[in-house]
C-alpha cells in the first residue's frame, strides 16, 4: 500500500521510494526513505495536499507523490 | 599596512533553524525575519568588528541539501565554492538534529571548515530532549555553541569561538604555505593578470584544503566498499583538475559525480573526448555500485549518509524527542480544519485590512493637519514667486499627499511579518495548494503571490525557492496583480473620498479582483505560453512560534526606512519634475484679460466681487496648466483615459506612476496644487477630487482603482522581472498589464453607465 491510504493517526514503515530525479531526490533530502516511520496527520481541506509527521517535523506532500511512496502498516 | 584581517563567515543550515534570527545577532543587522521555508532566497550581508577582525557575514538560503535541482541550494553551494569562506556556520535546528545533521555532513564533505551552531537550545530544554554536545563535538571534528536566536543568547560565544577557529587555522599557516608554496605560485602565474587579490584567494583557497588534509573533520564514512571506489575517483578527478580547487575539494566532486549531478558533471567533464580517463573511470565506478548493491549510486549515497548520520544521533542522543509539534496540531485542528480553515484564513486576510485601514486613519488626520499646517506657516513666511511655489506645492505638496499613508503601510506589514514569523504563512500555503494546483502553480507558489501584497521586489526575487523555470515565470507574472502597498494610498484616497464607511469593504474587493484576475491570467498562461505540468510539492510545516517583538520591529522599520527613502528620493524628484513641466512655459496672452477683470472686481469690495475674483484666478490658473507641458500631454491623454471616466489630471498621474505607485498620488497632489494659494482653508485632494465640476464620478474612481491595480508594474518590479527571467518577459508584462488594465477599467466604466451607476 502507498503512503495514501494511511488513515489520521496511523503510521507506517516506508519500504520503498518510487519515482526519480528531482522529486525522488527532494523526498530523500527530506527524510523519506525506506526504514522511516511516517505518521499521517491529516489531509488538507480539498483532501490534498496530505500532512505528514516524520522524525520530528511535519511535512506536507501532495497525493501525487505520497503515491510514490510504499509503506506498511505498524501498530 | 593596516593589520586588520577581513574574514568571511557564511551561515547556512535548513530553513526555520533561524538562520536569520542568527545573523541578526551577529550583525545587527536589519534584515527580514520570517518563519517559512525559504523566504530567504538573496544571500545577505552584514558586518561586524571584533577585535582585530573586519567580518562579513552571509545568510545563505535555507537549504535541506545541497543538490542542483533547487535555485536555492545551488546558490547556497556555489557561494561556498566560490566565494572560499573563511568558517561556515551551520544553524543546527536542535530540535530535529537528524535532519539538520544531514545538511551538515554534505557541509563537512565540500571541506569547509564548520561550527555547529545548536539554535532552538530553548525548545531542546523544554521538550526533555539530552544531546551530548561535547561528543558531537568530538565525532564531527567541530566547535559546537548553543543558541538561543530568538533571545539572541549565545551569540558572544558564537562569534568568540568562530575567530578563535579562523585563529588557531592559520597558526599553521606558514607550514602549510611552505608545502604548497611552489605550486601556488605556479597556478597564481597562470591566472592573467596575476592581482595580489587573486594571488591572496588562490593562497587562502589551498589553504583549506591543506588544512582539510589534516582531516579537522573526519570524512563523512559510506562504508568500506563505498568509501574505496569514492577514493579512487577522488583521486581521478584531482589528477584531471591538475589540482586546482577552482571546482571544490576533489571528494566532494567525487561523490557529486557519482550522485549523477548534471551541473557538476559539465564542470568536471566538459568533453566526454577530452576527459576520457575520468569518464570511463566515472562510468566503471557507476557500474560497480550499481552490480554490488542492486541501487543505483545516489540511492546509496544517500542512504549512506543518512545511516552516518543516524550513527551520531544516536550516540549523542540520550533522550529521545517528545513530540514538539503537539502544540501546533492543536492550533491546526482549527486553522486547517476541513470546513473552517478557509473562512479562518479570509477572516485573518479581512482583519488585516481592515486594521490597516481604520487604525491607520488617526495617525494619518494627524499627518495631514501637520502638512497643511507647514504649508500656511511657509506661504506666509516666503516672498511669493517661483522659488516659494516650487517648495510649497511642488515638493510638499508632493511629498505631503504621500507620507500621510505611512502609518497604513507599516501596520500592512506588521500584520505580513506577525503571518510569516508565527508560522502561518506554511499553513496557508497547505491549504491553498489544491487550489493553486488548479492554476497550474503549487502552494509554494502562493507564498511568494503573499508576499506581493506587500511588495512585488521580494516577491519575485523569493520565487527563486520554484525549482522549475516555468513555475517560477509564472508566478512572477502573476505577483504584480497581487495588490502591493504602493499602491494602498491611491485606494486610500479614492475610497476615503467616494465610498465613506464602506471603504475598507471596497478596498479589500479590489485586492480579492486582483487574485481572480491573476487566478484567470494564470490558468490562460498555463494553457498557452506555459504549457506544462508544475513540479511536485514537498514542504515543511514548521512549528507555530511566537513571533518575537524584536524581529517584528525589524521588519517594520525596515518598511518604515524603505517608504521614507522614497520619499526622499524617488517621490521629490519626480514631484520637482512634475512641478516644473506644470508651471512653465508661462501663458503670456491668455484668453481673456484676467488682470484688468481682477482689478475691477476688487475695486468693488463686496462679497460678490471676491468670489468673482476666485473664479477668475482659477480659471486662469487652468489657462495657465493647460498652456504648460503638462497640460499638453495631459491633452495627448485625455482621449485614451476619458473613456475610463478619468480626468487628464488621472491619465498624468498614472503615467508618472511607472516611477512607484506612490507616485500617482503625490502627482495628483502637485497637478491638483499648482496656482493655488495656500492657507488653513486650502481644499484637501479628497475635496478636490469630489469637487462636482473639476472631480470625477464614484464609478469613475472605482475604475481608476481597479486601473491603478492592473497596470504596469512599477520599475523596481520590472527591474526584478527582467532580473529574474528576462527581457521577453518584462517587456510581455509590461503590454498584457497594460492593456489588461484599460479593457477591465473600460468594462467596469461603460459597464457600470450602462446599468446606471
Ligand atoms: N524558540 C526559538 N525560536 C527561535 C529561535 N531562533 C529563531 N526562532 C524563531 O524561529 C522562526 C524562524 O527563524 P528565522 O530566523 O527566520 O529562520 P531562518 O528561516 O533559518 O532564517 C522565527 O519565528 C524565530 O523567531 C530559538 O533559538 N528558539
Ligand atoms: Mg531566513
Amino acid at each position: 500500500m502507498s503512503l495514501n491510504d494511511l488513515k489520521p493517526g496511523q503510521s507506517g514503515k516506508v519500504i520503498s521510494v518510487a519515482g526519480q530525479g528531482a522529486i525522488r531526490r527532494r523526498l530523500l533530502d527530506l527524510g523519506i526513505r525506506s526504514g522511516e516511520t511516517i505518521k499521517m496527520i491529516k489531509a488538507a481541506p480539498l483532501k490534498d495536499p496530505l500532512e505528514i509527521s516524520l522524525g520530528n517535523g511535519h511535512i506536507s506532500i501532495r497525493r501525487s507523490e505520497a503515491a510514490l511512496i510504499e509503506i506498511k502498516v505498524v501498530s | 599596512m593596516n593589520d586588520r584581517r577581513q574574514i568571511k563567515i557564511a551561515l547556512a543550515g535548513n530553513p526555520n533553524s533561524g538562520k536569520t534570527s542568527i545573523f541578526n545577532g551577529l550583525t545587527g543587522a536589519h534584515q527580514k525575519v520570517a518563519n517559512f521555508p525559504g523566504v530567504t532566497v538573496e544571500k545577505r550581508v552584514g558586518y561586524r568588528k571584533y577585535g582585530n577582525y573586519d567580518i562579513m557575514f552571509v545568510d545563505l538560503p535555507g537549504t535541506y541539501s545541497l543538490t542542483a535541482y533547487s535555485l536555492d541550494e545551488k546558490v547556497a553551494r556555489d557561494y561556498i565554492i566560490n566565494m572560499n569562506p573563511d568558517l561556515i556556520i551551520n544553524v543546527i535546528d536542535s530540535g530535529n538534529l537528524q535532519r539538520s545533521l544531514y545538511l551538515t555532513m554534505q557541509l563537512i564533505e565540500m571541506g569547509v571548515d564548520i561550527i555547529l551552531d545548536m539554535n532552538m537550545w530553548d525548545e531542546v530544554m523544554e521538550n526533555g530532549i539530552e544531546i551530548d554536545t561535547d561528543k558531537l563535538s568530538k565525532l564531527l571534528g567541530a566547535p559546537v555553541v548553543k543558541t538561543i536566536g530568538s533571545r539572541s543568547q549565545g551569540i558572544d560565544r558564537l562569534l568568540k569561538t568562530s575567530v578563535a577557529l579562523i585563529e588557531n587555522g592559520h597558526t599553521d599557516q606558514d607550514e602549510v604555505e611552505t608545502e604548497s608554496e611552489a605550486r601556488t605560485e605556479k597556478e597564481t602565474k597562470e591566472e592573467t593578470p596575476s592581482s595580489e587579490k587573486g594571488r591572496r584567494r588562490r593562497r587562502r583557497s589551498m589553504h583549506d584544503y591543506h588544512r582539510h588534509m589534516h582531516h579537522r573533520h573526519p570524512p563523512v564514512s559510506y562504508g568500506p566498499k563505498l568509501d574505496d571506489v569514492v577514493k579512487t575517483l577522488s583521486e581521478e578527478v584531482d589528477h584531471s583538475c591538475h589540482g586546482c580547487r577552482g571546482c571544490g575539494n576533489p571528494r566532494w566532486l567525487a561523490i557529486k559525480l557519482l550522485e549523477g549531478d548534471q551541473e557538476i558533471k559539465k564542470r568536471c567533464i566538459p568533453s566526454e573526448k577530452e576527459n576520457i580517463a575520468l569518464t570511463t573511470r566515472l562510468e566503471e565506478s557507476v557500474e560497480h555500485i550499481k552490480t554490488t548493491t542492486n541501487e543505483d549510486p545516489e540511492m546509496v549515497i544517500t542512504e549512506g549518509r543518512y545511516g552516518y548520520v543516524a550513527g551520531i544521533v544516536r550516540e549523542v542522543m540520550k533522550q529521545p524527542p517528545r513530540d514538539r509539534m503537539q502544540f501546533s496540531e492543536h492550533i491546526d485542528q482549527l486553522v486547517t480544519h476541513r470546513l473552517l480553515g478557509y473562512p479562518i484564513f479570509l477572516a485573518i486576510m479581512w482583519l488585516i485590512f481592515q486594521t490597516t485601514f481604520k487604525l491607520g486613519t488617526y495617525p494619518m488626520e494627524w499627518i495631514d493637519a501637520g502638512v497643511v499646517m507647514l504649508q500656511g506657516a511657509l506661504a506666509s513666511i516666503m516672498p511669493a514667486g517661483a522659488i516659494s511655489d516650487l517648495i510649497i506645492q511642488g515638493v510638499i505638496g508632493g511629498i505631503g499627499s504621500v507620507i500621510i499613508f505611512l502609518p497604513n503601510i507599516v501596520l500592512l506589514f506588521l500584520g505580513i511579518s506577525i503571518l510569516e514569523d508565527s508560522g502561518y504563512m506554511a499553513r496557508a500555503a497547505f491549504i491553498m495548494d489544491k487550489l493553486m494546483h488548479f492554476l497550474g502553480l503549487h502552494g509554494k507558489s502562493f507564498i511568494p503571490m503573499l508576499m506581493g501584497f506587500g511588495c512585488g521586489v521580494p516577491a519575485i526575487m523569493s520565487t527563486r525557492t520554484l525549482e522549475s523555470p516555468r513555475d517560477r515565470i509564472l508566478t512572477i507574472l502573476i505577483i504584480p496583480l497581487m495588490s502591493c502597498s504602493a499602491r494602498l494610498p491611491v485606494y486610500i484616497l479614492f475610497t476615503g473620498a467616494f465610498f465613506g464607511a464602506a471603504a475598507g469593504n471596497v478596498i479589500f474587493a479590489i485586492y480579492i479582483i486582483g487574485i481572480l484576475i491573476a487566478v484567470l491570467a494564470a490558468r490562460l498562461m498555463r494553457k498557452t505560453i506555459l504549457k506544462g505540468d508544475s513540479l511536485p510539492f514537498v514542504m515543511e510545516l514548521p512549528p507555530y512560534r511566537q513571533p518575537t517583538i524584536k524581529s517584528v520591529a525589524i521588519h517594520m522599520w525596515e518598511r518604515t526606512k524603505i517608504y521614507l527613502r522614497k520619499m526622499g528620493g524617488i517621490i521629490l524628484i519626480a514631484s520637482i519634475i512634475l512641478w516644473v513641466l506644470g508651471y512653465f512655459p508661462k501663458k503670456s496672452e491668455y484668453s481673456i484679460d484676467y488682470e484688468t477683470q481682477i482689478e475691477q472686481y476688487r475695486f468693488l469690495e463686496s462679497e460678490y466681487s471676491e468670489q468673482k475674483i476666485a473664479e477668475l484666478e482659477a480659471a486662469r490658473a487652468t489657462e495657465d496648466l493647460d498652456y504648460s507641458v503638462i497640460g499638453r500631454m495631459g491633452g495627448i491623454v485625455e482621449p485614451i483615459v476619458s473613456p475610463l471616466g478619468f480626468n487628464w489630471q488621472m491619465g498624468v498621474s498614472l503615467i508618472t506612476g511607472f516611477v512607484a505607485k506612490e507616485v500617482v498620488v503625490s502627482s495628483l497632489g502637485v497637478l491638483y496644487q499648482i496656482g493655488e494659494e495656500h492657507d488653513e482653508q486650502s481644499e484637501t485632494l479628497i475635496g478636490v477630487l469630489r469637487d462636482p465640476v473639476n472631480g470625477i464620478s464614484k464609478l469613475g474612481a472605482f475604475a481608476f482603482m481597479i486601473f491603478v491595480l492592473l497596470y504596469t508594474p512599477c520599475v523596481a518590479v520590472i527591474v526584478a522581472i527582467k532580473r529574474e527571467a528576462g527581457w521577453k518577459w518584462m517587456w510581455f508584462s509590461i503590454v498584457f498589464q497594460t492593456t489588461l488594465a484599460w479593457v477591465v477599467s473600460f468594462i467596469v466604466y461603460q459597464g457600470g453607465h450602462l446599468f446606471g451607476l
